[in-house]
């Protein structure tokens, strides 16, 4: 009997110990196989665990950058246009202290990359398993290599005749720029760490100032769109209509437009508006209805061809392709990914919105 | 007001006596047809305009008078005809009186969809859970809708046995149900330097949460037989073109880290990582890999690209803080919040949302006269750990400029700070982790907007 009671109590101790598990699970899952670990175990650490041998020089990676990278990062890799800028904001003073002298004297308040990353490993794995941004893990090994290696030529971190390999990488690692600017320093990653900013809960006639310090600025007002579209039209508050400017009194505000709810949902079937597909294929990113973006406007590229009878094949062969020089500097890279019948689309409506 | 506006569940302000006593005599015994209803509605529209110039007053206010309310007095379609089938709409949606409640984009913050932000309508939403649908969404490189018959998972690393898991297995292991916050580490980013976004929702948005069901990942971990003696860290991988990797400590992932299939009942949305995702809470949201693929169990953090270029906390002597993870006590007031306008004086029930990354929310303080004076609030239940608690507080608003904030305390003891105390030790270029006493102005007008009080 009072085995029984230790057993229980033990039960009951494990029971409240964590989710108690019953036993091994048997019959669920399998061992992985080297090939299945191989393709999928990909990451690569600041040690260089994980690193493939391989091997690239800066020529091949400006060759690859050209093709796959200088669309969106632009040429320097130096474009804001549709990502935060690559390159920049670094000296020869930083490579050989190993911190950017711009992040503490703000001197290039836009930080790019090279500026922040310590790690010569984030930039080869995150491009090794993510880029092109519109055909992630399509480079090879040594492409991986070579577009790092051109990257960290455009920061002037590696000379022209550089070959970044498994054997080199070391050497870059330590001319990084802010290779020494990270700090684990702080609380904020062990569950029991220190705060660094102390309150107090004053409760009465604490030491505040009610006037503000810092408010929207009035052409941020109407920035997010009507926000009286934003809330319901009925409940304890309504949404202020920012087309107008604030009311000076109470009960103002109340004369604002019925609210029309459900118009709100969705942009209309306005006729630039484009379809779906373009979304899909991340054409987006770099193309804007009216605007240029880092390629042509749809509307321009419309206007470009509206007398010319083969639009529609050579439009879709540029796009499945890639092509070069008829609008400026920037390439359009291949977009190998389109299906043929969201390329139907995507040309019929370049030439012709319905 | 040239024509009358239409509002919803409010009685409209009706003048005296606009009915005629004959024809009240009349509906009261011999009920409404036609032809009564039709004075009715005749009768109603002339005193309605009799009564525009009134609404200048109006404040939205609600009033009965005369014989009442034509909304209860008309008989709504609704109430006189045949109502729609069951399963009409075999997978239920809001009210198309909801519409204005969406997720949205914050407009410049991104110049790639695919690799943006949508933010939960906090300034809409009741209670604890975030409507899944409402859940915001981040993504690094766009969000697919994946074939759960054809997802796996791997663990693998400093395992005696690396393995994989179809979702069939997963789905038959001993499973527990959370409610757990997810937020940001980027959520209220934009005011660190001065006021920035006009509403609630762009400044606290990139917060949800949801009872979550799936596997302990410490089950999978013990199930592979993980290295007891060199683990260190795991990392978390998805299956996306991003296949975005983040570093979590091994304590964290014994402790109560789940491998999620389920969110408030249903499987999680695609924008939420459907068919698998992982829940870390506490941690910010970029730690809970969508799609989850893989699992690997390491002895030193990967500094990928997510904790190395991005997610890291500028500090003003230029250094990043790497590794910043937890997301500390916090707390907004949903109701009344920027972009909102109060209808007239009198009492307002203030709520809104706490939460602290490292557990229970203790205590929840409200102040109306910019932090000079607070009033403990009243704090729902249920009270969880690494949970949104929803707060109220009564209120009754004299008509008079107010500046309305809330302070949180956890049951570390830790409290929320002012804005100028996170600065005067992070500086303002931080980007992460903002838990500042957010503060609203309510104007005399009744127009209530975001500004900073030190």
């Amino acid at each position: 009997m009072s085995r029984f009671i230790k057993i229980a109590a033990a039960i009951t101790v494990a029971g409240a110990a964590a989710a108690a598990i019953a036993g091994p699970l048997t019959g669920l899952g399998r061992t992985a196989t080297p090939k299945e670990i191989a393709a999928w175990d990909i990451d690569v650490r600041p040690d260089f665990k994980g690193l493939p041998k391989g091997s690239g020089s800066v020529s091949a990676g400006q060759a690859v950058w050209e093709g796959k990278c200088a669309s969106c990062h632009g040429t320097f890799g130096e474009s804001n246009e549709v990502f935060t800028p690559l390159v920049g904001g670094t000296t020869a003073e930083d490579v050989r202290n190993g911190r950017v002298a711009a992040l503490v004297n703000g001197r290039q308040p836009q930080k790019t990359t090279l500026m922040k990353v310590a790690t010569v490993s984030t930039l080869w794995d995150y491009i090794n398993r993510a880029m092109p941004w519109n055909a992630p893990k399509s480079l090879t090994t040594d492409e991986v290599y070579a577009v790092t290696a051109y990257l960290l030529n455009m920061g002037e971190i590696v000379p022209d005749d550089f070959v970044l390999s498994d054997a080199t990488i070391a050497q870059a690692q330590q001319r990084m720029p802010n290779r020494n600017g990270m700090s684990t320093n702080h609380g904020m990653w062990d569950i029991k760490g220190k705060p660094d900013v102390h309150s107090v809960a004053c409760m009465k006639n604490c030491p505040a100032d009610p006037v503000p310090r810092s408010i929207l600025p009035e052409a941020s007002r109407n920035a997010h769109g009507n926000l009286a579209l934003q809330t319901r039209a009925f409940g304890a508050t309504r949404g202020v209509d920012t087309t107008r400017p604030a009311p000076a009194k109470l009960g103002e505000g109340a004369a604002a437009p019925a609210v029309a709810m459900a118009a709100s949902a969705g942009a209309g079937a306005s006729q630039n508006v484009a379809p779906a597909a373009f979304q899909a294929n991340a054409c987006l990113a770099c193309h804007g209805v009216d605007s240029k973006v880092v390629g042509p406007s749809f509307l321009s590229v419309r206007a470009k061809y509206k007398d010319d009878p083969g639009a529609s094949a050579r439009l879709a062969e540029k796009i499945r392709n890639g092509s070069t020089g008829s609008w400026g500097p920037v390439p359009m890279p291949a977009q190998g990914h389109v299906k043929d019948e969201d390329l139907k689309v995507l040309v019929g409506w370049i030439l012709a919105p319905q | 007001m040239d024509k009358p506006v239409r509002r919803f569940g409010r009685i409209v302000k009706a003048p005296e006596n606009f009915l005629d006593r004959a024809l009240i005599d009349e509906i009261n015994t011999q009920g409404l047809d036609e032809q009564r209803r039709g004075f009715l509605r005749r009768s109603f529209l002339a005193a309605s305009a009799a009564m525009a110039a009134g609404s200048a007053l109006g404040q939205d206010r609600p009033a009965a008078a005369g014989d009442g309310d034509p909304h209860i007095l008309t008989l709504p379609e609704h109430s006189r005809t045949l109502g729609r089938p069951v399963a009409a709409v075999p997978y239920g949606l809001p009210s198309k009186y909801e519409a204005n409640l969406q997720r949205r984009e914050s407009p410049g913050l991104t110049r790639v969809a695919a690799a943006s932000v949508a933010f939960t309508p906090l300034q809409g939403l009741f209670g604890i859970i975030t409507p899944s649908g409402l859940h915001f969404e981040r993504h690094h490189q766009g969000w697919h809708d994946i074939d759960p018959t054809g997802h796996r998972l791997m663990i693998n690393g400093l395992v005696r046995n690396p393995k994989v898991y179809t979702m069939d297995d997963l789905m038959r292991m001993p499973s527990v149900s959370r409610i757990h916050f997810i937020e940001c580490g980027a959520n209220t980013a934009m005011e660190w330097g001065n006021v920035a976004v006009p509403s609630v929702q762009y400044s606290h948005g990139m917060l949800s949460c949801s009872e979550f069901t799936g596997v302990p990942l410490s089950v999978l971990l013990e199930d592979c037989g993980y290295d007891k003696r060199t683990a260190r860290v795991v990392l978390a991988e998805g299956a996306d073109g991003s296949s975005m990797t983040r570093t979590i400590p091994l304590d964290r992932a014994l402790d109560d880290v789940i491998v999620a299939w389920g969110m408030n009942g249903e499987m999680l949305r695609p924008e939420n990582g459907y068919p698998l995702r992982l829940v870390v809470p506490g941690i910010q949201g970029v730690s809970w890999v969508k799609w989850l693929r893989r699992i690997e169990v390491g002895d030193k953090p990967y500094a990928t690209k997510d904790e190395a270029i991005h997610y890291m906390d500028a500090m003003p002597d230029g250094s990043y803080r790497q590794y910043t993870s937890i997301q500390e006590c916090k707390s907004v007031i949903t109701t009344p919040s920027a972009g909102q306008r109060l209808l007239g004086t009198g009492f307002y029930n203030i709520t809104g949302l706490a939460w602290s990354g490292r557990g229970k929310v203790k205590r929840v303080d409200v102040s109306v006269d910019g932090g000079r004076n607070w009033r403990t609030a009243r704090l729902e239940t249920p009270v969880l750990s690494k949970a949104l608690t929803r707060f109220n507080i009564d209120w009754e608003w004299n008509g008079a400029p107010a500046v309305l904030q809330s302070r949180a305390i956890d049951d570390t003891g830790y409290v929320q700070p002012k804005i100028n105390e996170l600065r005067a030790v992070r500086g303002t270029r931080s980007i992460y982790h903002n838990n500042a006493i957010q503060s609203w102005q309510v104007a005399a007008s009744g127009e209530v907007a975001n500004v900073q009080v030190y």
